[in-house]
């Protein structure tokens, strides 16, 4: 995707420039001149996250190499009253690394030790810059690993994983970021050092760890994150389920549930979506269904049988069409693979794509999937469907070119409707990829004014300057009321293409 | 009375004590007063706000009004073989769950399913505005803005009035065995530790008295296998249950402080520490659970004995029961953590109307 929409009014930019020399002449007390980025090339790559559809050049790049760097970049800025957007590995799918125009990004790159990983209490202190999928690698001789498993694991990092509270296949059965992170340490935005949650079962006072964890680096930067390691279980086995229609498939998902059974994973793909997979890692799926359903149980192998078993009698039950049991663990990971490269799969169908992540009750699935198909004919843009089906949350895919600014238009409203129909089957708009600059005005439809005050009113106890990634997650006021409006002439706008972030 | 008018009486309350600056204290069952800082203030009852509002057992989730009893919402759920995996403590027969969600404590089942925040999906409260305010929902998944409901899971009821709240629930295991084996302090934390660290379907222990209790619960096969290869003695099913409830609900003899013994200086703790801490050695006596993760003390030592002791095996100690808890209940946090916590007081609650003080005498 390469269209370009500014993330704020541009500034004069003689007033930038100012700024600029000013803040860079300032950091250069701090920071080594290599560390410190502000001509446009230098500073292009940090440009946007993977939300590529928004872009901004930062004002100035920091790239400090210790923790004594950040605490004086942020004591620097807060002085300086320039607003600080921290930056992992950049693989956000919400746009909440957008850097701001009068603003400095700070990168934390080089924090990507692994401090320390002790069996004994089942944890691993990792700095913020370490890759999800090396939490599990450096507990693997342990016979451990770190649960949690977006699909951009071998490149994200578990800073970024706390500010968006990650999630991933797995999370039905293991649970969310949060659910698997003991304790966080860094700055507030004054640079002052701060801790949240404990190696204990918990801490006194209020519990700010949830605030914290998915806060999209607006209330905190975190340098240091404590996780909990699982045993790895023994065995884990996946059934393959075809099924004749979305809708059986989706009645099928409930009643795994409803049977008591909590899979360690389960996916459901449609049609286009096997097509596309197997086109391109050939992960053996069955192309004459109409869906598929992923369905993984692990644990001891005694435990495996029996869930597996007990699971294959309730998706026979609610009409597959057919079943197939990994053999192996190659087989198993070939499952996966298809699942975990629905996104790049889909990419090679359309020259872009926008993904939506919006969590619904699961017994809508299937009401949901036939609104879906039919707001492809409303909008003439083909969707392709991915599901987190266990908890709810939809990947719907929408196709469109965004060298085509009518395309690139129906497909923003597309996905609008998409979120406002998760809302009123009574869900949210984003399940685990983040809020960040993308759904600021779905924002204004799932909470009311007082419930977005409030909000802002608790990231102001955390930074009461307001320069921790602002204009990110909670939308102003006026934002809401100009989005109000738009809404009532939805696709009769004024000024189709005017820019309006 | 219909939820909107209950909730409509609740908000007049608020409004008028706002104005008045008058300190309400948030009432369901009762059964917890004993717990925090003395409460003071005008009662403000919200057992009216009574009622399951919706519940499906395919979606895993309940939302629940907060007076409703906290028994009434569990013999539902069991009804559909689902529960709280969390064990949430009754101290008596009228807890409501909006007083469980306040308190934010949880049973024996703690150090194997996680905290009673993890299961909080949605909350909907009236802040010191007296504005209803919903956040979360009733999905599993959701990062729409600051998860300020998890917030309000274990604060006390100083940030507001909790109206509902929807809660994640799980199936009941369909096993589950409990076995005791004789063994030291020192033996069963690292027994303990290790068993945490392989596929090992503990459900919650207990050590007291150099014995220590294993509830097991899984799959029936790997229960089966998993008491096995323990060994020890295993209690019949209905002692089972009652052991547990019994700690659960601190009506096992170790929590049962006498007012004399009270009058003499003993008190009631609790330190919630790493549970690969090493043995922590104080006067009296000690009750251990959630895998080392919880140590209860029985002691009348100085409360700043005891909460150094707590900080040096990395956590913190909380005084339970105690004739005189001028001490304070609650380890102060950090000055930076405790900025944050009153500008968090501020922004919810401006007048200071909420339990004041039942947290924090600050707060």
């Amino acid at each position: 995707m390469d269209a370009v929409i500014p993330s704020a009014p541009s500034s004069a930019p003689a007033a930038r420039a100012a700024l600029q020399s000013h803040v860079v002449s300032t950091l250069a007390k701090i920071l080594p001149a290599s560390c410190i980025l502000y001509r446009g090339e230098e500073t292009a790559p940090y440009e946007c996250d993977a939300l590529t559809a928004y872009r901004q050049l930062p004002m100035v790049v920091a790239i400090p190499e210790s923790e004594a760097q950040v605490a004086a970049v942020l004591a620097a800025c807060h002085a300086l009253d320039v607003p600080v957007v921290a930056r992992g590995a950049g693989t956000g799918l919400s746009g909440g690394a957008l850097p701001h125009a009068m603003g400095v990004s700070l990168s934390l790159a080089k924090f990507n030790a692994i401090v320390k990983v002790d069996p004994v209490a089942r944890t691993a202190v990792v700095q913020c810059g370490v890759r999800n999928l090396a939490i599990s690698e450096a507990a693997a001789p342990y016979g451990l690993y770190y649960a949690p498993d977006p699909s951009s694991q071998i490149a994200c990092t578990i800073g970024g994983n706390v500010a968006e509270n990650s999630g991933g296949v797995h999370c039905l059965k293991y649970g969310l970021t949060l659910h698997n992170v003991l304790r966080v340490r860094g700055f507030t935005a004054q640079g002052e050092a701060v801790e949240f949650g404990s190696e204990a079962p918990d801490t006194a006072g209020l519990d700010l760890l949830p605030l914290v964890v998915g806060s999209e680096g607006m209330l905190a930067v975190i340098m240091e994150v404590t996780v909990r390691l699982l045993p790895r279980p023994a065995l884990a086995r996946c059934i393959m389920a075809s099924f004749a229609t979305v809708e059986s498939a989706g009645a099928a998902v409930a009643a795994v549930i409803a049977a008591g059974i909590i899979p360690a994973g389960l996916e459901l793909m449609d049609k286009r979506m096997t097509a596309a997979a197997e086109d391109y890692v050939h992960a053996g799926y069955d192309l004459d269904a109409a869906a598929i359903l992923l369905c993984e149980s692990d644990g001891t192998p005694a435990e495996v049988d029996e869930e597996i078993e007990r699971a294959i009698d309730v998706l026979n039950a609610n009409g597959a069409t057919r079943i197939e049991i990994s053999r192996d663990e190659r087989q198993r990971l070939q499952f996966w693979s298809g699942r975990k490269n629905a996104f790049p799969a889909s990419g090679r169908m359309s020259p872009d794509y926008m993904c939506m992540d919006s969590t619904i009750p699961r017994k809508r699935l299937a009401e949901m999937l036939r609104t879906i198909g039919e707001m492809e004919g409303r909008y003439a843009l083909r969707c392709v469907n991915v599901f987190h089906a266990g908890d709810g949350n939809l990947h719907p895919l929408i196709l469109f070119d965004a060298n085509d600014p009518d395309e690139m238009r129906r497909c923003e409203l597309f996905g609008a409707d998409i979120l406002e129909t998760s809302i009123k089957l009574g869900g949210t708009v984003t399940g685990e990829h983040g809020v960040g600059v993308e759904k600021l005005n779905s924002m204004c439809v799932q909470f009311s004014a007082a419930e977005r005050a409030q909000m802002m009113a608790v990231k102001s106890a955390f930074d009461p300057a307001g320069l921790l990634n602002p204009g990110k997650v909670i939308p102003s006021l006026q934002r809401c009321a100009e989005y109000g409006k738009m809404h009532v002439h939805r696709g009769a706008l004024k000024f189709p293409d005017l820019p309006r972030l | 009375m219909s939820a909107d008018a209950a909730l409509q009486r609740l908000r007049d309350r608020v409004l008028v004590a706002r104005d008045s600056k008058t300190a309400l204290e948030i009432r369901g069952g009762c059964t917890k007063r004993f717990y925090g800082n003395v409460p003071r203030g005008e009662p403000l009852d919200v057992r009216e706000l009574a009622g399951i509002t919706s519940y499906e057992p395919t979606e895993l989730v309940v939302t629940v009004l907060a007076g409703t009893p906290l028994l009434e919402l569990e013999s539902v759920l069991a009804e559909r073989g689902q529960c709280l995996p969390f064990e949430p403590p009754h101290f008596g027969a009228m807890g409501t769950v909006g007083g469980m969600v306040a308190a934010g404590l949880a049973g024996p089942a703690r150090a194997c399913v996680g905290p009673l925040r993890d299961f909080v999906l949605g909350v909907t409260m009236l802040n010191g505005m007296g504005e209803r305010l919903t956040f979360g929902g009733q999905v599993m998944k959701n990062v729409a803005g600051y998860d300020v409901s998890r917030l309000i899971a274990g604060s006390m009821g100083i940030l507001g009035v909790i109206c509902e709240v929807s809660l994640k629930v799980m199936p009941t295991f369909p096993a589950c065995r409990t076995l005791y084996v004789e063994m030291d302090e020192t033996a069963a934390l690292k027994q303990l530790n290790r068993w945490a660290g392989e596929s090992f379907p503990m459900n919650a222990s207990a050590w007291y008295r150099g014995r220590l209790y294993l509830r097991l619960a899984g799959a029936k096969a790997a229960v089966a296998r998993a008491l096995e290869g323990t060994g020890g003695r295993e209690l019949e099913p209905q002692a089972a249950a009652e052991w547990w409830s019994d700690i659960r609900d601190h009506r096992h003899e170790f929590f049962s402080l006498s007012d004399a013994q009270l009058e003499r200086g003993e008190c009631s703790w609790r330190l919630a520490v790493p549970d690969s801490a090493p043995p922590i050695a104080l006067p009296g006596e000690q009750f251990i659970e959630w895998g080392g993760g919880q140590r209860w003390w029985r002691s009348a030592a100085p409360a700043s004995q005891i909460r150094s002791a707590a900080e040096r095996a990395g956590g913190h100690a909380t005084l339970v029961r105690a004739a005189d808890k001028r001490p304070g209940v609650f380890t102060a946090p950090k000055a930076a953590s405790m900025n944050i916590h009153k500008r968090l007081k501020q922004s919810f609650d401006p007048a200071g109307i909420f339990n004041p003080g039942r947290l924090y005498p600050e707060l």
